[in-house]
């Protein structure tokens, strides 16, 4: 089976250990976390963690199962990237001279519609959000002028299809 | 005098306690939490960050029995011995740091044995916490890959909801270890005690639902298979699916095995019953299993000890899998129909739409191999006719002189593996055995837990010289406490089992595994239990019978041959079909 790209949303307690467990069953099967977000979600103390991992879906599918096994976790699903609307975003800090110094720059910005954060006497910072290859392209576009620093944060992800937790949390309390 | 504690041991009643209104300590919210839950034995080993919980203990030792083990491992493999004969919680409880980090090895066994017991460590106080103080370890971070949950409470306030948490997901669904941590300024601290018992925890859904859909598809094909075979696992037992798997079975007339850890759930001498599969397991049972047509797995996972190379095991059967846990479906073995639940439950949901069947041309083709694995192993382990004592014939004179009532209780290596193939038993919960993690050690102290759970049976754990000297300080416990279990060590000198992969992979060159033994009568009567070495097979029946009619701890030292080999054996990587009978 080839590996492939899977969107991993974890819906959970938001419980102190949780990360530690979840982070030790990737460890157990040497797989790499490509990245990793933990948030609120849509539901009132309901955590969601939203993992990327390379891999096969046979494996993803056995993380799956062992993340959902784990007593705090609600639910887990997991996606291929065309079944969800994802995105990441980045924080440029680039040198304040450069911009008038280096014409270029403003059309990089204007280009890659990216929003100037704060500018100061010393430096500028640019957000930009959108997918990895954008970010990528952004990135190697600045670079040749210098980025003093560079961030990119976990992919954050909204799936196609319905994720019931709701229904889930109030049929337990209806069980009861 | 000695035996009269454990008399009282089986008078303590469940005298749990509603609320108050008076406010308590943590430590004493502990022990209510704990009698709340039945509990009226615990194994244990007292130190700085537990000593508040100890003080109660002395105060309510009226009402909840400690046993201080020699070690802390001790404490979490006879909490196990106890929960696997009883099918209730077993409890330990242990000091902060060492006295944590020593319960690792029992959690990770109940973990891959799914057991449930709750262990209760002692922490250092909350301000403390992340300071690197005297014996303060991260037990939770430790901990975490090997239990079911575990949970740090930092405020007595925490103590009764999160207790009756760990005794529910101990217990439920697939059961397992819990590890609850308390820090020693929530044991100090006084709170108005109330306690409700756990019956949900909204994130944890403890049994799927059976699917009938599931259910009638495997029946169809149980139905139109013409060489069904069973392979059960530990999952009967857990699930009390003991009599549901006796009527399914009668029923289909399907040959069944069972995993070293479903041992005992049919017994031995049931017609249906056809043996063990696995590595060590019987010929019959792992050579037929790439003869099926329906292969049906319930209540086990398939470990690669039972199915060898998953290239070639059952390529040729429709699979189905009866089991409680989803993420054990598909996990090593693609099956075709996956019946969800508890083993009990499906199984009788099961049983009335499947045929009456007796499959007799299929059954003899089990006697057939049985014959052969009788003639070639069978014969020699058991009637042998060379002068050094086999490791079979030891346990088939412990089954003569037991009448087959008896618990047997294993570590790991050769002797287990004699054990659970001759070992003959009559009731269930009787194989008590490290299975999954082959936990050296494990049968010492699980006995004693095995015993003080089951006073009116015969316990004998039977060890390997090798494991008896890894635990071998819970001897204390069984002279200080007079538990009369009977102890057999099978002593070869070698580290038995090791020594035969070295024997037949790595050319006989014995790394380490050569022992120079100790004389351990000597080191039993040490302790002042009645002990016997028998090295010549006149004496064998007399002195196991000796053993078994003794009312007291009895320790038998057996010197069997040295350099004997357990077959059949299928090699590490091997398919099942390529099972060796010598």
């Amino acid at each position: 089976m080839k590996k492939q790209w899977f969107t991993i949303s974890v819906y959970s307690e938001n419980n102190v250990g949780l990360l530690n467990r979840i982070s030790g069953i990737f460890l157990k099967r040497h797989i790499n976390v490509e990245s990793l977000n933990v948030s609120k979600s849509e539901i009132e103390h309901v955590s969601k963690f939203t993992i990327v991992v390379n891999t096969t879906e046979d494996w993803t599918r056995k993380i799956v199962a062992q993340i959902e096994k784990q007593i705090e976790v609600i639910k887990a699903f997991y996606h291929r990237d065309d079944e969800t609307i994802y995105q990441e975003s980045a924080l440029f800090k680039i040198a304040s001279h450069l911009l008038f110094d280096e014409r270029q720059i403003q059309n990089i910005i204007k280009e890659s519609n990216s929003q100037i954060v704060t500018v100061s006497r010393d430096f500028f910072v640019l957000a930009k959000t959108g997918r990895r290859h954008e970010i990528d392209e952004m990135h190697d576009a600045l670079e040749p002028f210098g980025i003093m620093q560079f961030v990119r944060s976990g992919r954050i992800t909204v799936t196609k299809a319905e994720m019931p937790i709701t229904a889930m949390l109030e049929d337990f309390y209806q069980d009861k | 005098m000695r035996y009269e504690f454990m008399e009282t041991i089986k008078l303590k009643k469940d005298q749990s306690t509603k609320s108050t209104g008076i406010k308590i300590t943590g430590a004493e919210a502990i022990i209510h939490c704990l009698l709340a839950e039945g509990v009226d034995l615990i194994y244990g080993y007292p130190g700085g960050a537990i000593m508040p919980v100890y003080d109660e203990l002395y105060k309510f030792q009226d009402k909840l029995t400690h046993i201080l083990t020699r070690h802390e491992q001790g404490a979490t493999h006879a909490a196990q011995g106890f929960a696997r004969v009883t099918g209730k919680v077993g409890v330990a409880m242990a000091t902060s740091g060492p006295g944590a980090t020593n319960l690792v090895t029992g959690l990770a066994d109940a973990q891959i044995d799914s057991t449930p017991i709750v262990c209760i460590t002692g922490q250092v106080p909350r301000h403390l916490l992340g300071s690197d103080a005297f014996q303060e370890t991260d037990i939770i971070g430790i901990s975490t890959p090997v239990t079911k949950w575990n949970h740090q409470i930092t405020k007595a306030s925490e103590i009764p909801e999160v207790m009756a948490k760990a005794f529910y997901i101990a217990k439920s669904g697939r059961p397992g270890p819990v590890l609850i941590d308390i820090t020693k300024n929530a044991q100090f601290e006084e709170f108005e005690f109330s306690y409700e018992k756990c019956t949900g925890v909204r994130s944890y859904k403890p049994v799927p639902e059976p699917s009938i859909k599931a259910i009638e598809a495997a029946a169809e094909l149980i139905n139109s298979a013409k060489k069904p075979y069973i392979v059960w696992g530990q999952g009967v037992i857990l699930g009390k699916a003991e009599e549901a798997l006796k009527a399914f079975v009668e029923k289909a007339g399907i040959p069944a095995a069972w995993t070293i850890m479903g041992e005992s759930a049919l017994p031995t001498s049931h017609p249906m019953n056809v043996g063990m599969v696995g590595m060590h397991g019987n010929y019959g049972p792992n050579v037929l299993t790439n003869e099926c047509d329906v292969l049906i797995a319930i209540g086990m996972r398939f470990d690669d000890r039972v199915t060898g190379n998953l290239d070639t095991y059952a390529k040729q059967a429709k699979i189905i899998h009866f089991e409680i846990d989803p993420a054990e479906v598909n996990k090593n073995v693609a099956v075709d129909i996956a019946v969800l639940g508890n083993a009990k439950t499906t199984l009788e949901l099961i049983l009335p739409l499947i045929n009456e069947n007796s499959h007799e041309e299929w059954h003899k083709e089990f006697d057939k191999k049985y014959k052969e694995e009788f003639a070639q192993v069978i014969e020699k382990d058991l009637h042998p006719s060379k002068p050094g004592l086999t490791m079979g014939e030891v346990i088939e004179e412990i089954n003569l002189a037991s009448e087959h009532e008896a618990v047997i209780v294993t570590d790991v290596g050769q002797h287990q593996m004699a054990a659970c193939r001759y070992a003959k038993f009559k009731h269930s919960k009787s194989n008590i055995t490290s299975g999954g993690l082959g936990t050296m050690g494990f049968a010492l102290p699980a006995a004693i837990g095995a015993k003080m759970g089951a006073m009116e049976r015969e316990v004998v754990a039977i060890i390997g010289d090798g494991g008896y000297q890894m635990t071998i300080q819970e001897l204390g416990v069984i002279f200080q406490h007079n538990i009369p279990v009977k102890i057999v060590v099978l002593n070869n000198d070698h580290l038995g089992m090791v020594r035969q992969w070295q024997e037949l992979f790595f050319e006989s060159r014995y790394a380490s595994t050569v022992m120079t033994n100790p004389d351990f009568v000597k080191i039993a009567e040490g302790y002042h239990i009645e002990a016997k070495r028998v090295t010549e097979r006149k004496d064998l029946k007399t002195v196991v019978q000796e053993m078994i009619a003794s009312k007291n701890p009895y320790f038998l030292e057996v010197r069997v041959e040295k350099e004997d080999n357990v077959f059949p054996m299928i090699p590490s990587g091997a398919s099942v079909s390529e099972i060796r009978l010598k």
